[in-house]
């Protein structure tokens, strides 16, 4: 694998987080809980998708073989996207929604600060928007983590058992794939193993503000990366892709 | 001979910004894409009048309309236009002019707190005053509005509820 076909794979991966996060959370719009959280939800999947558009867009610019954004976002087959598990986990109830947000979004904070340093110009540009935006969805995400975990019984229970649920694919955002190796190696993307550090910082202060444990992992879930998806994945896709594979070259 | 030949170019490219610049943004439609900071340049390049534009949020969905509107504009002045897209470096709420600022206070749009490099951290708070009676006693609704880059708010004093334009 060459450094460009490593940077496209790679870009398309990172794409691949914040398309399917952001279709998962656009699933809210119009049944949250309030009509603030309904706009706080469908405005972080707006930027979690035009996130995806920029990131997408230029991964076909480097690959150089035209494919644009909508080719990228609905023309692949399930194995061919390399989102992590965790953003195409169903939405469950708020609290499980809630945390999911909460941990990518500590994730992509530390990876868009260190992304802003980038070698990469186009890089550095699309991560000096996106740092801005991420740290709403980590203030707003981290409020109703510690809203639930020290609110009504039933809420610190729903939080608890989403942290249950969710924790053991968190492993998988710090994984480094070849392809991830080539592009750290040339200074366009951080390296995830070194973000992990001050991930786990900012969830235990944060959980201890919640009176929540970090849970102990037994068997981290992993996969995506691989292209290897959880079966509601395709269910996920069947849904996203269905304009385009119904009436294929259909323009907005 | 060459002077008046820069001279005009000069003026052309006045005349390109001023067209350029004239259109306003549809979603707050009290402000100049000037105003915003959103329309970054217009230069005259071999006879074509191209128009540099940065999006203010990755998922502002007004982008592609403002891009439409500038290049119309231009061709309505009867240059051949063209519109660039510029990522680098990242559109900040810095770049909103004074005569911005004033233009949002005064449509009800309490402007971004100054400087953003006053970076929040987590659960950071911030004082918003309210755009009509100028109290800072104001109460933060949600951080999410009606558009990727508004925030609602609402004033204890006169008990008007306002979009905060947030701070990036």
């Amino acid at each position: 694998m060459d450094t460009r076909e490593a940077l496209v794979h790679s870009l398309i991966t990172l794409g691949d987080d914040h398309l399917i996060l952001g279709h998962r959370l656009s699933e809210w719009s119009g049944h949250a809980p309030m009509l603030e959280e309904d706009l706080s939800m469908s405005n972080m999947a707006l930027d979690l998708i035009g996130q995806a558009r920029n990131i997408y867009t230029y991964a076909g610019e480097v690959e150089g073989k035209g494919r644009d954004e909508d080719a990228l976002a609905y023309l692949r087959t399930e194995r061919e996207y390399y989102n992590v598990l965790m953003v195409e986990r169903p939405n469950g109830d708020f609290a499980h929604t809630m945390l999911r947000q909460f941990y990518f979004a500590v994730y992509m904070q530390a990876s868009w600060a260190a992304m802003v340093e980038s070698k990469d110009e186009t890089l550095r540009g699309i991560a000096g928007k996106a740092v801005k935006e991420i740290s709403y969805h980590v203030r707003h995400a981290g409020e109703w983590v510690v809203r639930m975990g020290d609110g009504t019984e039933e809420s610190a229970e729903r939080i608890k058992s989403a942290a249950a649920a969710l924790h053991r694919y968190t492993n998988e955002l710090f994984t480094v794939n070849s392809a991830l190796q080539i592009c750290i190696d040339a200074g366009s993307l951080p390296d995830p193993s070194k973000l992990r550090d001050s991930w786990n910082n900012s969830i235990s202060q944060v959980f201890k503000q919640a009176f929540l444990e970090v849970p102990e992992v037994a068997a981290p879930q992993e996969g995506g990366r691989d292209g290897r998806h959880t079966e509601d994945f395709g269910h996920l896709l069947s849904d996203l892709q269905y304009l385009q594979r119904t009436y294929p070259g259909q323009k907005w | 001979m060459v002077s008046m030949v820069a001279a005009l170019k000069i003026d052309e490219t006045q005349r390109a910004w001023r067209a350029a610049s004239s259109v306003l943004d549809p979603e707050v439609p009290c402000v100049s894409v000037a105003d915003l900071g959103i329309l970054r340049s217009v230069e005259m390049v071999d006879g074509i009048a191209v128009a540099k534009v940065t999006p203010t949020y990755s998922g502002c969905p007004a982008v592609t309309f403002i891009e439409l509107a500038v290049q119309t504009a231009l061709l309505e002045a009867g240059f051949d236009a063209r519109v660039e897209r510029v990522m680098s470096p990242a559109w900040t709420t810095d770049w909103i002019t004074p005569e911005g600022r004033e233009k949002l206070r005064a449509y009800g749009i309490a402007p971004p707190v100054d400087g953003s490099t006053s970076k929040l951290s987590l659960f950071g708070e911030t004082t918003v005053a309210c755009p009509r009676c100028g109290s800072d006693d104001t109460n933060k609704i949600s951080e999410f509005g009606s558009t990727a880059c508004k925030a609602q708010y609402q004033c204890r004093s006169c008990a008007e509820p306002f979009d905060y334009f947030k701070c990036i």
